[in-house]
């Protein structure tokens, strides 16, 4: 029987981008959802996100109930999980942006605001950059994709980093910890590799 | 590498048909944008923009058609700009796929409507549409309805206001140069991005790709749009990201 695919719908703008890359890449049990129960019961977990950190996870945690069957299922059960974006900025301890927010805490740290270093380095990070594996990871290669973002996951631990990126200042490009992995690009954006990455998630068997 | 120099390929659409299009490649339909987006997303376009030109308020409903069917076979970003007046209208596109959309008269006339579209969906979806045209040396006033009225707002002035509530990009369109092929008015183009700390996109008037490569050094753009020269062949994407390389500037490699 098919993998069911979770894909929570909590309003999130790239929510129908990242079911269209899902599929193209391969899936065929996604489901788009915001049912706890559905969660609760995926055997893949993928969270979208963009914007600001504080309003998704409001977002999020008007749902009733999804933030305790994504905990459940992703930390107990240990079924891989990919949070994109914003989705993998949750992540974190706490976001601060427009006040300081509680993220999930599934992965040591701050999102900050990317402090640009020079006048010629813009703020959101907005294109095609670098992904830099740091130590071997099955799910991320060498290559270019897609990024727009003016904030930036600060790891508490350095061994959950799994690829960076530079604008200004290296950034975490890609982060996680045993099934659970963030990336900062955009892979329902980053056309070949992002859908190869999707394929690599969607077959990973953490 | 740092981030790479974006190439943006430009499709005007008028009630969900191609105004100005590739001809070049072999596409069953010429006419629909969704054809021309997978050949541009083929190319290894950075990134992509739709500008809605009809934008009629009873025919809205067809670019978002357009930008939901381009978002079911293109896996590339997409700004979409034309007729988008409120949160909602940004909202709609947004949802439908976009990942940016541009503000224009909106926010000429009603600045506010950019800390609206930020404030609800982020600065990294809001891009500011800037049209201006060269009023004396080293001035520019901005311009609606397609250049031929004139607001007497100062275009850097607008600039910096746009960048101050919220937007996260501006597209800077020189209408003294737009479809010229005389190459982007670099004067404005820097003059913006030396005032501002968002991305800067150079528009209007490019004829070769020489003009993509003056954008970024001369004008100090972060990305640069093109039509015409795509549209008719004259060159690929990959040659202007091959062009800005050569240049010493960074730009993607099309596998």
């Amino acid at each position: 029987m098919a993998e069911t695919i979770a894909l929570i719908d909590y309003g999130a703008g790239n929510l129908h981008s990242v079911h269209n890359a899902l599929i193209a890449a391969g899936a065929s049990g996604v489901v788009v959802t915001a049912h706890p129960d559905v969660v609760a019961a995926a055997d893949r977990i993928v969270l979208p996100g963009v914007g600001a950190f504080g309003a998704c996870r409001d977002a999020l945690a008007a749902i009733d109930g999804m933030i305790a069957a994504m905990e459940e299922r992703v930390r107990q059960d240990a079924v891989p999980f990919l949070g994109i974006c914003v989705g993998m900025q949750l992540l974190a301890d706490k976001g601060i942006e427009f006040g300081e927010h509680k993220g999930l805490g599934w992965i040591g740290g701050t999102v900050h605001a990317i402090e640009a270093p020079s006048v010629d380095i813009k703020i959101p990070h907005m294109g095609w950059n670098d992904v830099t594996p740091t130590a071997g990871h099955d799910l991320l290669e060498a290559g270019e994709a897609y990024y727009l973002h003016g904030y930036h996951f600060d790891a508490a631990n350095a061994d959950d980093i799994f690829a960076t990126t530079h604008h200004g200042m290296p950034l975490v490009s890609a982060i996680g910890r045993d099934n659970i992995v963030g990336v900062q690009f955009h892979p329902e954006k980053s056309q070949a590799y992002g859908l190869a990455f999707l394929k690599r998630f969607l077959e990973w068997k953490p | 590498m740092s981030v790479r120099i974006r190439v943006i390929p430009c499709l005007d659409v008028a009630d969900g048909r191609v105004v100005k299009g590739v001809n070049f490649v072999d596409l069953q339909d010429a006419g629909d944008p969704v054809e021309q987006a997978r050949a541009y997303d083929a190319a290894g376009a950075d990134e992509l923009c739709f500008l809605d030109i009809g934008a009629s308020h009873e025919k809205r409903d067809t670019i978002i058609d357009v930008v939901r069917r381009t978002a079911e076979v293109c896996f590339m970003p997409v700004t979409v700009g034309g007729g988008v007046r409120t949160a909602d209208d940004a909202r709609a596109l947004l949802m439908a796929g976009a990942d940016k959309v541009a503000v224009n008269s909106a926010a000429v006339t009603r600045p506010e409507v950019v800390s609206d579209i930020a404030g609800r969906f982020g600065s990294q979806c809001m891009v500011a549409s800037i049209d201006a045209r060269k009023v004396e040396e080293g001035r520019w006033e901005i311009f609606t309805h397609g250049g031929r009225t004139s607001t007497g707002i100062d275009a850097l002035d607008h600039a910096v206001r746009m960048a101050e509530l919220g937007a996260g990009e501006l597209l800077v369109t020189s209408m003294d140069r737009d479809g010229t092929r005389d190459g982007y008015d670099l004067a404005l183009t820097r003059a913006i991005a030396d005032a501002v700390s968002i991305p800067v996109v150079a528009s209007g008037g490019v004829g070769n790709l020489d003009h993509m490569v003056d954008g970024v050094i001369k004008g100090g753009a972060n990305a640069v749009l093109a039509a015409s020269i795509f549209h008719f062949g004259q060159h690929s994407i990959a040659e202007a990201h091959d062009a800005l390389r050569a240049a010493g500037l960074p730009a993607r490699h099309n596998s």
